[in-house]
Formats: structure tokens, C-alpha cells, sequence
């Protein structure tokens, strides 16, 4: 909502300037965006006063003047013919910069006189096309004062009215508020009634309960036209195009009163005018040159021959008034605010009316509004009023809320007296009887309950008296974090220290490329943009995008990880936690002292298998299956059971080309939700035993099919004796020209450790032979003949 | 036989001081100490002798024996030495050549001002809840006092789930107040950190962003506890007490009275303003009480909500909001944190120590 000045100091007697009011609507809940402020554009300009003249003595047409900066004189060549002994105007010196050449102003030598400054014209300064002679201010002000200060330069307040004040979506309710801070006094002095002449030729009839009141007036004999000079520049102030006397007033009242109005052309009015709802297929062509259809229990003003108007809304061509408009029909009337915000929405028109009926104008200002309209209309168009034409009756428009004035300390933390609570209350329009507070009109569609009177007390007394009290925990606090968000917590440090750098990425994806990651079609309907459309079933999609953009900016390494929520279905809460990560390009750069390495499925296993680590999952078993967004042959799960905790591998080369990444990049996803509850433990560790025996190593070199998994020999090995065989790990495996094609050759190393005495080597080679067998007979491994 | 060892050793101790590699030394040592070296045959004379003369002999002999082989043994000693010196003068290596690289990831600035915001309200005494990111509309709009058609609805720009009219991605973490209201009763003291979503996007706006909700729910708890709360929390999190706060009334359906808070001091400065709006704040409407179930003439609290990408932004000195979800690694290498700088109110809650390569 923009509103000049002087518009509002129509209604607001105050000597405050633009920069104080705009301060006090802030500190009150009308927060200002921005002013605008033409002054400003005199900023380094003083007042500078003539106080000699002298004919140049080298031009006839130029002066030599001394003028006067309050601390010095100034010697001045100046042209202008207006200039005279005594006038002030505005003066920039050498340095200022003068708008219309938009260069600093040099000391100068004109025609051999110095001249150490310049008297400027409007134009000169940007104010205006004014360039006939220099500015005279006429002014009290002395010479040396800053020039904006002699301007009436109308400063433009642009207010952020929230939703709740459609009040102060006019100016008057700005002035209002206002006044209750002391800043000014509001001033509203009500129209004198007009009485009518004749009966209204239109008559007016309520069809819909969704309009409480409808009344009307009809002007015969007017002359519409330009509306006066007064009117036009508030209405370009608050960023509306004059259009001609009679739209201008109504635009006019709907600004200054938050009173919307429609005036139509009388002659085009087929009838009576009927408030109803429209029929289904009924069309409009509205005021903004777009033909509407309306649907079933749209509200609508309509005469004899179909809808004119879409009410609270938006008014139709055929009755608008044009410059021939002789006779009006004036309407004012009351909306329900659904029905015009659902319409309004519906349709998906914006306007001033809709903005205001929507958040409810005062249901008191029926009548006042087609005064306020009549009497501007005979004003500035002439003509004869109607007696008013009336249907329904005016909506309630009293509340009485019962209020503790104790509720203030309550909620607030801060005593104000009853009396100056009572006083805030009176000056914003409520009256204060006792314990009962009444609400005023404009004020019913916000002022409900009792904590409604409490925000208007302290938004007005000042929200610098709320002290600031401290909140003490009643017991020392302890970790907060929920099982799960411990779980983030923990991952997101293990990955970031296995190199891998946090992203954090849009939870929607592309539904094309979301289709290779077993999308779920989980749409938004209006996405921000056509490749954000669908929440995404997998954290994949997003980082692989990265990891494209990426590349295309020459990191040809690129280690990303996110944790975040992957969706499964509309249902709120249907969505699980994973930890991500993608690895493409080298593991480590090529360096001197190693070979640079392409990151392997392996490099992902690892990531993975850290991560599970991190959030303390039981030891899962690792299986070669894995989504079909992964490489069928370099990728795997890692499960307990049935329950998969994490896949890993390489990605498939399809999913790759989607992205259109030209490099082979490895991924895992590990699902944090899925791992089991940890036991809540005791953070007292086991004692540690030391084995005072030596651990005794034995490698073994087994020939296997090659489709064996090496983890069946391992967890086989293991088996054989839990007690004794501390580790068992996979040092070589070969397959190749030695072997057998179908062979392959897996070299083992067995940590045993004997447990209460030290192993005999017949012992030892006991347990290398139960080994063996039991290695051949799970496995059908042999041991490599050397 | 003292006679012999005077002819015998200086020419030996010469010998053994020019020894020139540890086979020279040891040939010396075989020559006078071997089994047919001169020494030991001298030892053997010995044998000859009788009484006092074999006694005095032998001292002599033995006193000579023993200052042979510690000359060998000092001898042995410097050569070895010099043998590693010049072993380990060929070993030397460009120890201005790169170390192998290790790569260190980061933690993303906005992971990282959350952690720290939850250290400073578990230091409050604050609990954690949270909220699914799709959610209803009674969780998102309507149990938070906006009906269907209000404008306050036009607010917020609402993604909507296709195909199911009721479902939406949640436009503030408020929903989280009504989910905990549900389910617990009062007290309530909680904080919800999360992602939410708006339709909107430019050099402010992206459409998802994260925000973190408190909520206070008790029988005493006032908007002066509100202030506090939010000036010790400000102080904290920014790590400096120059911190102002304006309580700017505004309008929120889910409280009354609302505030936007701004703030001022040095974080204000750093952009060049006065105040430097923050979040947004208010006392917890009856009618959000009401349709949780609760007695508002019973219980009453404060409600905030804050936009933690804007707090990270303004305290680690990022500039735009756009690149933080867009994953560049030069964008994380520079504003991320390492893995080790864990917030803690002992050492501080960032930037606490290494240097990020």
C-alpha cells in the first residue's frame, strides 16, 4: 500500500516528516518497505541567497551574483532571467552532482569572470520539465539550509499491510493507527448528507445471503473527464494510472477508505440490478479486457440481460463508464469475504476490491462510502443525485470482548496500567466500559478474543518495554538429539572425514530421471520448474546432477555425500532418512609416490560399510544384488535378513547416459531408518584382556570356482573355530593363465589367537587342517599345490 | 717380554688408528689377537715362565691385551659411525616433495549451523521433535488457526501434491507445534529444525530452504521469556554480546501477538543497516491451544520460527543463498567445515582449530 504524504497528513494533523511517521509504522505493525522520496534527489543542495546582483561585464544577458551559503559568499555567473536581490534558491557547489548532466559541477571561468558555483533550475535537478528560469524557493529558511528542507516534495510511503488490517489498506486507517502513537491527531470529518431528488430508475435486489447490503444511487447529468489535479497525483503516489473522473473516485475511496466502489454507465444498465449467483457457463468481458466464464455460485451483479459484474471483484466492460457517460449507477455494497476470496481465486484475478472484500472492509461503510462517492461525483462531474436505493441491511458490525486488563502482565511480561491500556484501546476507535471493551467496525474481521486486545495494546505501548527474562532449564541438560538425528549426526562426520563433501540438494528431482530409480510418482503439482517435479525416490538423481555440473566446470574428481529424506508415498511421515554418496573420477590424484586410481565399486563398499559402522548397525551380510540403477555385475547389499541396510556399486551406464556424465561413478545408499535400535548401553566399557600369548599367522592358498563369493570361504574359515581364530582376511586373488579358466585362486590369511596357553605346533597344524576341509567341503576349495 | 710388547705396539696402535674399513680393522685384529696372532703368542710364551716372572709378565702382557682391544673396539665404533653417516648422506631424499594427498571432506554450512543451534537450545533445556516434509493440511494450515480461502494463505506460495488435494510440502516447520501439542502434553519445550518449501525462487529465495521452530507451552510462560530466550540464544549462536533486538509487531494467524524480530549490533553493521530482519515470533493462539486439545485459559507459550540457511549465511559471511544447494565443490570446499570441528560450548561452536586445505 503506497500512500503520499501529503494524502496522509490530510487525515493525520502532525508536523512529523516522512522519515519519523515511516519509523512509527514500523514500531506499530505497518511495516514500511520503502520510501520514496523526491527530497532526496537534493541531498548535497543548500539554500543559497542572493544577496548582490551586477550586470557580467563582458555579456549582457549574464549576471554576476553574490550569494550567500549562511557561512560565506559566493561569487556566481548566472543567466537566469529571474534571479533578483534577496531570493533564495537552490544551490550546488563545486563537486555536487547535478542530475540532469549527471557530472560534477567544476569551478568555472565564464566569459572571464570566476564563477565558484550555479543557482539551479527544476529540470536541472530532475524535479521537473521546469527549465525557464532558476528555482525561487520563497522560503523562510536561511541560506546555507539543506534545499530538500524548502521542498513540499511529496514523500510516497510504500507499506507491507499484513493480511489482518484490511483497515489500513486505506489511508484513513493508516492515520488512525498512527494518531494512537501521539504522533499527530486524526482527522476525519464526516460528509453532510445529500439528499435525493428523485427515485432511482435502478432498482437493487439481494438474491445471495453472500451479500448483506447493497445500496445505490443513480446520478443523472454528469460530465465525466480528467478527475482534479489533487486526486490524480495521490493516485499516482500509490501506483494507480488515472483513468477519468468517475473510475478515478472510486478508485479514489477504495484507497483512502478501503471502501471499494462500482460506478456503472446508467444508460447501459438493462433493469434492475440483482447480486446473485452466477450460473455455470455465464460470461464476463471484466474491466481488464479478459472475458471470464463463471462458474456455478460465483457472485454476481447482474441486470435484465446477463452478469455485469463479478462482485467484489471485478467490474465488466459493457456498463463501464466512458467519456460520454452522462448517467450513473452508483453501487456500495457488502461482500462475505470466502465468497470473494474463493472467487477472486478461482478465477485468478487480482484487484484492488478483491484485496480489500477478501480481508473484510468495515461493514459500517456502506453507507458512508456512497456518500463519500456521491459527493465527490456532484463535486467534480456535476449532476443530480437519486434518492438511495437500499437491499438488505447492514451487517453487524459491534463485538463486545469482556477483557482482564491482567491478561496484559499474563502474556506479555510486562505491567502497563489500566488506565493507559484503556487509553490505547479508546484511541484506536474501541470503547472501554469497565471490564467490557466493544470493537469498532473496521476492526471486526481482527479484533476477536481477548489476546487480540492484548497485540493491540502492545504493538501501540511499545514492544521496547517487553523485558527480556531468562528461561532456565529446570535440570542440567543432557544430549537432545532423537535416536535417528544422532545417527545424521554421526554419518554425516564419518563421510566428510572419509573425503566426502556434504550437499545438500533439492528433495525434488526430474520425474524423467527419477523413472530409473524406482520412482513412486509422487508429483507436485506445481512444481518450480518442470525438472523439479517429483519427489524424489532416491538422494541419487540429485547428486548425480551435481556431479554433472561439476564436471562441466572442470572438477573431474568429484566426492559428494547428503543425508536427507527420500520419499515413498503422498503420506505425510511416508519418507525414510538415507545417506548418500557418489564418488566419481580418480579416489586420489595422481601423485609421485602412486599411481592415480579410478574409483572402484570397492571405494563405495567401503563408504558404506564406514557409514553402517558410524551408526553402530549390527555386522550385515553382503549379497551381489542391488537395484536396477546399478551395475548388475559391480554392486551389492548389505542386509540383516531381508531388511537391506545399504546398496553400493558402480552405476548403471543407462543411468549415467540420462545424466549424460561420461565417467564411471560408484554410489551408495545406506538406510539409516533401517537400522536396528541400538541397545540403550551403559558407558562403561568391558575390561580389556590382554592375551599374554603371541597371535600365530597362517596363509593359505585356495583354488576355488570362480563363481564362489569369497566371503562363503571366509565366514566358512571363521566358523571353524570362534574361539581361536581372531581374523581372516583376503591378501591375493588370481585368476589367470595358471589356473584353470574357470578357477580363480583367493590367498587367505588366519590370525590365530591361542586363548590360555601357547599352541603347540601340532595344534597349530590341526587347526590348519580342519581348515582345510572344512574350506573343501563348504566351498569345494583346494589348497594350491606350491 | 715388556721388551716385545714396546717393539710390538706402536706399529700395531698405528696400524688399528689408519684402519680404513672394518675388513682392514678386523685383519688387523685376526694379526694380533688371532688364533696364530702375535698377541696370542705371546700369551703362550707365558707359559715358559715361573713364579713372580710369569705373574709380572702376565700382568704386563694383559694390561697391553686389553689396551689393544679397546683401540680395535674405538676403532670399530668410528667406522661404523662413518660407514651409516655416508649410508644415510646416500639416503637423502627431496623432502620438498608433495606428501601423499589425503582428502578431508566438508560438513555443509547449513548441517553445521544446525548442530550448533541444537547445542545452544539443549543448553537451554529445549527437547527435539520434528515433521515430515510432505504433511496435511490441518498440520500445515487449518490447526494453525488458517482456514481454507484466508488470505494468509496467500502468504506463503504452497506447493501442492498431485492428485491428492490435502497433501502439500510443509511452508513452515510450524506444523511440527501441532504434531507435539498432539501427542504431549504440557510442559512443552521443543525445537524442530527441518526443510521447507515455497514456491519461489531469486536472489533471496529458493524453494526449499530450512527452518527451525520452537515452541514453549506451560501455564506461565510470557512474551518477556520469549525475548530472553531469543536475545541468549542470538548472543550465542553469533558468539558475541553485541546484539540487539527489536520486536516488530506483525501478523501471523498461529499467533497473537505476532512479532518479526530484528536485529541489530554488529551482525546489522556488517551489512551496512540498522536492523536486519530475522524471524518471526509470537505468543501460541488459543485457537492453535484449542484445536490441539489444549485449555487456553489453562496453558499458554511462545512460538518462533527461523530461517536457519539466513542465520548461516549471516554468520559464516556466505553471500548468496542459491549455491547452497547446488553442490559445487568449490562451494563446499570453502564455506564447509571440517569433519573434527564439532560445536561445543567449551571451545566454542565453530571454526574451532585446522586449517581447511
Amino acid at each position: 500500500m503506497k500512500v503520499s504524504l501529503s494524502w496522509l497528513k490530510a487525515y493525520l494533523k502532525t508536523e512529523a516528516g516522512a522519515a519519523e511517521i515511516a519509523g512509527r509504522l514500523t514500531s506499530i505493525g505497518l511495516e514500511v518497505e520503502e520510501i520514496i522520496d523526491n527530497a532526496s534527489k537534493l541531498t548535497p543542495f543548500i539554500i543559497g541567497e542572493i544577496v548582490a546582483k551586477d550586470r557580467h561585464p563582458n555579456a549582457d544577458r549574464l549576471n554576476v551574483l553574490s550569494v550567500s551559503t549562511g557561512t560565506e559568499k559566493l561569487q556566481i555567473v548566472c543567466g537566469a532571467p529571474n534571479c533578483y536581490v534577496g531570493m533564495k534558491s537552490v544551490l550546488a557547489r563545486p563537486g555536487d552532482v547535478i542530475p540532469l548532466y549527471n557530472e560534477k559541477l567544476e569551478k568555472g571561468v565564464i566569459r572571464g569572470v570566476e564563477s565558484m558555483g550555479m543557482l539551479c533550475s527544476e529540470k536541472e535537478l530532475g524535479l521537473s520539465e521546469d527549465h525557464e528560469g532558476i528555482i525561487d524557493l520563497k522560503t523562510d529558511l536561511p541560506a546555507g539550509t539543506p534545499a530538500a528542507q524548502a521542498f513540499g516534495a511529496d514523500a510516497v510511503i510504500d507499506i507491507n499491510v499484513t493480511p489482518n488490517r484490511p483497515d489500513c489498506l486505506g489511508v484513513k486507517g493508516i492515520a488512525r493507527d498512527l494518531a494512537a502513537t501521539g504522533i499527530g491527531v486524526f482527522v476525519n470529518v464526516p460528509a453532510e448528507e445529500i439528499a435525493g431528488s428523485f427515485k432511482s430508475p435502478v432498482s437493487v435486489k439481494i438474491e445471495d445471503k453472500a451479500c448483506a447490503q447493497f445500496l445505490g444511487r443513480y446520478i443523472r447529468g454528469v460530465k465525466n473527464g480528467p478527475s482534479p489535479k489533487w486526486m490524480q497525483e495521490r493516485l499516482i503516489a500509490a501506483g494507480l494510472r488515472p483513468i477519468s473522473a468517475l473510475v478515478d473516485v472510486t478508485n479514489y475511496l477504495t484507497l483512502c477508505d478501503c471502501r471499494p466502489l462500482h460506478v456503472f454507465d446508467a444508460d447501459r444498465i438493462a433493469g434492475g440490478l440483482v447480486v446473485r449467483a452466477a450460473a455455470d457457463g455465464e460470461k464476463l468481458l471484466a474491466l481488464d479486457d479478459k472475458e471470464y466464464t463463471l462458474a456455478t455460485g460465483q457472485l454476481v451483479i447482474a441486470d435484465d440481460s446477463g452478469v455485469q459484474s463479478i462482485a467484489g471483484v471485478m467490474g465488466g466492460i459493457p456498463t463501464a463508464c466512458r467519456a460520454e457517460t452522462t448517467n450513473v449507477f452508483l453501487e456500495s455494497a457488502y461482500f462475505d469475504p470466502i465468497s470473494v476470496a474463493a472467487t477472486g481465486r478461482d478465477l485468478n484475478i487480482v484487484s484492488d476490491a478483491r484485496a480489500r472484500f477478501e480481508r473484510g472492509v468495515d461493514p459500517a461503510s456502506c453507507a458512508r462510502g456512497l456518500l463519500d462517492a456521491t459527493r465527490l461525483i456532484l463535486d467534480i462531474c456535476g449532476g443530480e443525485a437519486s434518492e438511495v436505493v437500499s437491499a438488505g441491511a447492514e451487517p453487524e458490525g459491534r463485538r463486545d470482548i469482556a477483557f482482564d486488563f491482567d491478561l496484559v502482565s499474563r502474556r506479555c511480561g510486562m505491567d502497563i496500567p489500566k488506565a493507559e491500556q484503556a487509553a490505547v484501546l479508546k484511541k484506536l476507535g474501541f470503547s472501554v466500559k469497565k471490564n467490557i471493551v466493544s470493537v469498532p467496525s473496521w476492526r471486526m474481521h481482527d479484533v476477536a478474543q481477548p489476546v487480540d486486545l492484548v497485540e493491540e495494546i502492545v504493538r501501540i505501548y511499545g514492544t521496547e518495554h517487553i523485558p527480556a527474562l531468562t528461561m532456565r532449564p529446570e535440570s542440567l541438560p543432557t544430549g537432545i538429539l532423537l535416536p535417528h538425528q544422532k545417527r545424521e549426526v554421526a554419518v554425516r562426520r564419518c563421510l566428510a572425514d572419509r573425503g566426502l563433501n556434504q550437499a545438500i540438494t533439492y528433495s525434488f528431482t526430474d520425474s524423467r530421471l527419477a523413472r530409473r530409480f524406482g520412482s513412486k510418482g509422487i508429483r507436485v503439482a506445481n512444481p518450480i520448474a518442470s525438472d523439479l517435479d517429483e519427489m524424489r525416490p532416491s538422494l541419487i538423481p540429485g547428486l548425480l546432477a551435481a556431479v554433472k555440473r561439476n564436471q562441466d566446470r572442470g572438477i573431474k574428481d568429484v566426492r559428494l555425500f547428503e543425508v536427507g529424506p527420500e520419499f515413498l508415498s503422498h503420506a505425510p511421515g511416508d519418507q525414510r532418512l538415507v545417506a548418500c554418496g557418489v564418488r566419481a573420477g580418480d579416489c586420489m590424484p595422481r601423485h609421485w609416490l602412486a599411481q592415480a586410481r579410478a574409483v572402484d565399486a570397492y571405494d563405495a563398499k567401503a563408504d558404506a560399510a564406514a557409514a553402517l559402522a558410524a551408526v553402530e548397525a549390527p555386522q550385515a551380510q553382503v549379497y551381489a544384488d542391488a537395484p536396477a540403477w546399478y551395475h548388475p555385475g559391480r554392486a551389492g547389499s548389505m542386509k540383516l535378513g531381508k531388511n537391506a541396510l545399504a546398496y553400493f556399486g558402480e552405476l548403471h551406464p543407462l543411468v549415467l547416459k540420462d545424466f549424460d556424465i561420461k565417467t564411471p561413478v560408484v554410489a551408495f545408499e545406506v538406510y539409516l531408518d533401517n537400522v536396528p535400535a541400538s541397545k540403550p548401553k551403559s558407558k562403561l566399557q568391558k575390561a580389556l584382556k590382554l592375551s599374554p600369548f603371541l597371535p600365530v599367522t597362517r596363509d593359505f592358498a585356495f583354488v576355488v570356482d570362480k563363481d564362489v563369493p569369497a566371503e562363503k570361504l571366509l565366514s566358512c574359515i571363521r566358523s571353524v573355530n570362534k574361539d581361536l581364530i581372531a581374523d581372516v582376511s583376503v591378501f591375493d586373488v588370481y585368476a589367470g593363465d595358471k589356473l584353470p579358466a574357470d578357477k580363480k585362486q583367493l590367498a587367505v590369511q588366519v590370525v590365530i589367537q591361542p586363548a590360555d596357553k601357547t599352541m603347540t605346533d601340532d595344534e597349530i597344524n590341526a587347526l590348519a587342517t580342519q581348515i582345510i576341509n572344512l574350506a573343501a567341503k563348504n566351498t569345494g576349495a583346494a589348497l594350491r599345490s606350491a | 717380554m715388556q721388551h716385545q710388547i714396546d717393539d710390538m705396539k706402536p706399529d700395531l696402535l698405528k696400524s688399528i688408528g689408519g684402519a680404513q674399513t672394518l675388513a682392514a680393522l678386523d685383519e688387523i685384529r685376526v694379526a694380533a689377537l688371532g688364533k696364530s696372532g702375535r698377541i696370542t703368542a705371546l700369551m703362550k710364551e707365558l707359559g715358559a715362565l715361573q713364579g713372580d716372572a710369569r705373574k709380572s709378565a702376565g700382568q704386563v702382557l694383559n694390561d697391553f691385551k686389553n689396551e689393544i682391544v679397546r683401540a680395535l673396539e674405538a676403532k670399530k665404533a668410528a667406522l661404523e659411525l662413518a660407514e651409516m653417516n655416508a649410508k644415510l648422506a646416500s639416503q637423502t631424499m627431496d623432502m620438498t616433495l608433495p606428501a601423499r594427498p589425503e582428502e578431508t571432506g566438508r560438513i555443509h554450512p547449513v548441517s553445521m549451523a544446525t548442530e550448533e543451534m541444537l547445542t545452544i537450545f539443549a543448553q537451554m533445556g529445549f527437547s527435539l521433535a520434528e515433521g515430515p516434509d510432505i504433511e496435511d493440511d490441518w498440520h500445515n494450515f487449518e490447526a494453525l488457526n488458517i482456514p481454507k480461502a484466508h488470505p494468509a494463505r496467500q502468504m506463503q506460495a504452497t506447493f501442492f501434491m498431485e492428485g491428492d488435494g490435502d497433501k502439500i510440502l510443509r511452508t513452515q516447520t510450524s506444523g511440527v507445534q501441532i504434531r507435539t501439542m498432539e501427542n504431549q502434553k504440557p510442559p512443552i519445550k521443543i525445537v524442530a529444525p527441518g526443510r521447507t518449501y515455497r514456491r519461489d525462487y531469486d536472489a533471496t529465495h529458493t524453494p526449499m530452504f530450512h527452518q527451525i521452530e520452537g515452541l514453549v507451552i506451560d501455564k506461565s510462560t510470557n512474551l518477556g521469556h520469549l525475548k530472553g530466550v531469543l536475545l541468549e540464544f542470538l548472543k550465542l549462536f553469533f558468539e558475541t554480546d553485541d546484539v540487539q533486538l527489536r520486536f516488530r509487531p506483525s501478523y501471523f494467524p498461529f499467533t497473537e501477538p505476532s512479532f518479526e524480530v530484528d536485529v541489530g549490533g554488529v551482525l546489522a553493521r556488517n551489512i551496512g543497516r540498522e536492523w536486519v530482519e530475522l524471524l518471526g515470533c509470537g505468543m501460541v493462539h488459543p485457537n492453535v491451544l484449542k484445536n490441539c486439545g489444549l485449555d487456553p485459559d489453562e496453558y499458554q507459550g511462545f512460538a518462533f520460527g527461523c530461517g536457519i540457511d539466513r542465520l548461516a549465511m549471516m554468520k559464516y559471511g556466505i553471500p548468496d543463498l542459491r549455491p547452497m544447494f547446488e553442490a559445487d565443490m568449490r562451494w563446499i570446499k570453502q564455506y564447509g567445515f571440517l569433519p573434527l570441528d564439532v560445536p561445543t560450548i567449551t571451545s566454542g561452536l565453530s571454526l574451532n582449530g585446522g586449517h581447511k586445505k
